[in-house]
């Protein structure tokens, strides 16, 4: 299976979320916080070449040069996903030949950005989490509800509550 | 957020930039907001090109379209863009496998007999004395359990139906010669608006089947590929008491629509134009109407409580939690 940056995002927020997500089971159109994030993404950056989709896997928000990758975020809830989602990004591209130096979490509401580098130590990480990824998409049942207070802003809460 | 549109002027619906916009004769036009809109229902007569539905299928938008007496004739279904190939699967699993297949459909009539039972206990309440029709119905109920196959479940359903109705003539105020369901053609004014309020139930249901991954033609109670979405119609089954029926009984009562509402063409009697519009007032007003959810502890509108079922029904076929039919609880 193709592990997406959506789905590396997902394995830290919800492995719930993001059985559904890879079953196709996806709810996110109308929620109000998706609606927004596709505002945000259609309206910042605008001199650059956005979305990038490598190998038909991961879609990149943009790459400067080939060098530095960037990744637009709305809010810094849940920044350890989008931390791991954008070293993850950097491993793919690297394991394809491109050297990427970094990459960079943009956060254009609050003019605020992170920089992000894929360590040494990331690697076995990495790893590890691509072959739990595909273990959670073998499963016929889904993961339990993780009840956690970041569900109520969920596209799936209503799913997952109801 | 988003809203159904209601069209009834004939006309023509076209592309305009990044707007349907209706142009009636007179040149009078109307500017359909398409990111705020659901929806759209037509009841006049509406030419419209390829570019128009093109547009409402890049946008991900039914058309559902009504005949000139205010039948349902069918629905611009755009492509699925929430297909779960698995999903899938499970759901036809379910209906093949017979015993499944029962478990989901008896859920359905267990389900909106109780919704039955609420209205009838409701204008019970309201001295209409239908005590015998109530518990002849409870009885029905308990064979719902003890049936074995869908042939003899819709049986069932049919006997409920059938007391149900003929409690109708006492609930409902005016002077009414409902004896019995009819149709094609419905053959009077209580008939007449059953089939038109039910059809706008089916389409509603319809419109939310559509945003999730369920397919629509593969059902459980109702029999698949009869040519039309089958699995509408079961979902519609548990929410016609709720909505349907309540909105018929308040239209009448309240002598919102009389039989001057009503023409009679050969042998169609249908509702007028201004009828119509009054009843479609009500259905919209009703579906936008909210209730505090006791299990999600947010308030969900009559509409959204439909959506909800499909996020049940799909729980149950990925084998997540059983599903249980939606019982009214206030």
């Amino acid at each position: 299976m193709r592990v997406t940056g959506t789905m590396f995002y997902y394995y830290f927020v919800c492995h719930r979320k993001l059985w559904c997500f890879i079953n196709n089971i996806s709810l996110e159109d109308e929620s109000e916080n998706v609606l927004l994030g596709k505002l945000l993404d259609e309206n910042s950056y605008g001199r650059e070449d956005k979305q990038i989709l490598i190998d038909e896997t991961v879609n990149i928000d943009f790459i400067k040069d080939w060098k530095i990758l960037h990744e637009i975020r709305k809010s810094k809830s849940i920044e350890e996903a989008s931390l791991w989602q954008v070293k993850y990004y950097i491993y793919f591209l690297q394991q394809r030949g491109i050297p990427i130096e970094k990459g960079i979490i943009d956060y254009p509401k609050i003019r605020q950005r992170k920089d992000v580098y894929l360590e040494e130590r990331d690697l076995d990480k990495i790893k590890e989490i691509i072959e739990d990824i595909n273990y959670i998409a073998e499963q016929k049942k889904s993961p339990v509800v993780i009840e956690s207070k970041i569900c109520k802003s969920c596209a799936y809460y209503e799913f997952c509550y109801i | 957020m988003s809203e159904s549109f209601y069209l009834f002027s004939d006309g023509e619906l076209k592309r305009k930039d990044n707007v349907l916009r209706m142009t009636a004769p007179d040149g009078n036009f109307k500017d359909i907001k398409v990111n705020m809109t659901r929806d759209i229902y037509l009841f006049g007569e509406v030419s419209l090109n390829t570019k128009t539905l093109n547009y409402a299928g890049q946008l991900s938008l039914p058309i559902h379209i009504f005949n000139y007496y205010g039948f349902y004739t069918g629905s611009f279904y755009p492509k699925e863009t929430n297909v779960s190939g698995n999903l899938l699967v499970e759901q036809v699993n379910h209906y093949t496998n017979e015993e499944q297949r029962l478990i989901i459909a008896k859920e359905f009539i267990e389900a909106a007999s109780y919704n039955i039972l609420r209205n009838l206990r409701y204008y019970n309440e309201r001295e209409r004395d239908l005590e015998s029709s109530i518990s002849e119905i409870k009885g029905l109920r308990n064979e719902i359990k003890r049936t074995s196959d869908i042939h003899s479940l819709m049986g069932v359903e049919g006997s409920i139906r059938k007391v149900y109705y003929n409690c109708w003539t006492s609930i409902i105020n005016q002077e009414v010669d409902f004896e019995k369901r009819v149709k094609r053609p419905p053959d009077n004014m209580v008939n007449t608006l059953i089939s038109f309020v039910n059809s706008l139930v089916y389409t509603s249901c319809l419109t939310e089947i559509y945003v999730t991954q369920l397919n629509p033609t593969i059902s459980y109670l109702h029999s698949p590929g009869e040519r039309r979405f089958s699995l509408s119609l079961d979902i519609s089954e548990i929410f016609k008491p709720l909505i349907s029926d309540r909105i018929i009984f308040s239209v009448l009562n309240r002598n919102m629509i009389t039989e001057k509402d009503f023409e009679r063409d050969s042998n169609y009697y249908y509702l007028k134009d201004g009828g119509r519009k009054k009843v479609l007032k009500e259905y919209d007003e009703c579906l936008n109407r909210t209730i505090k959810h006791k299990e999600l502890g947010r308030n969900v509108s009559y509409r959204h409580l439909i959506r909800l079922e499909c996020y049940k029904l799909i729980k149950h076929l990925i084998g997540d939690k059983k599903y249980e039919g939606f019982k009214i609880w206030w």
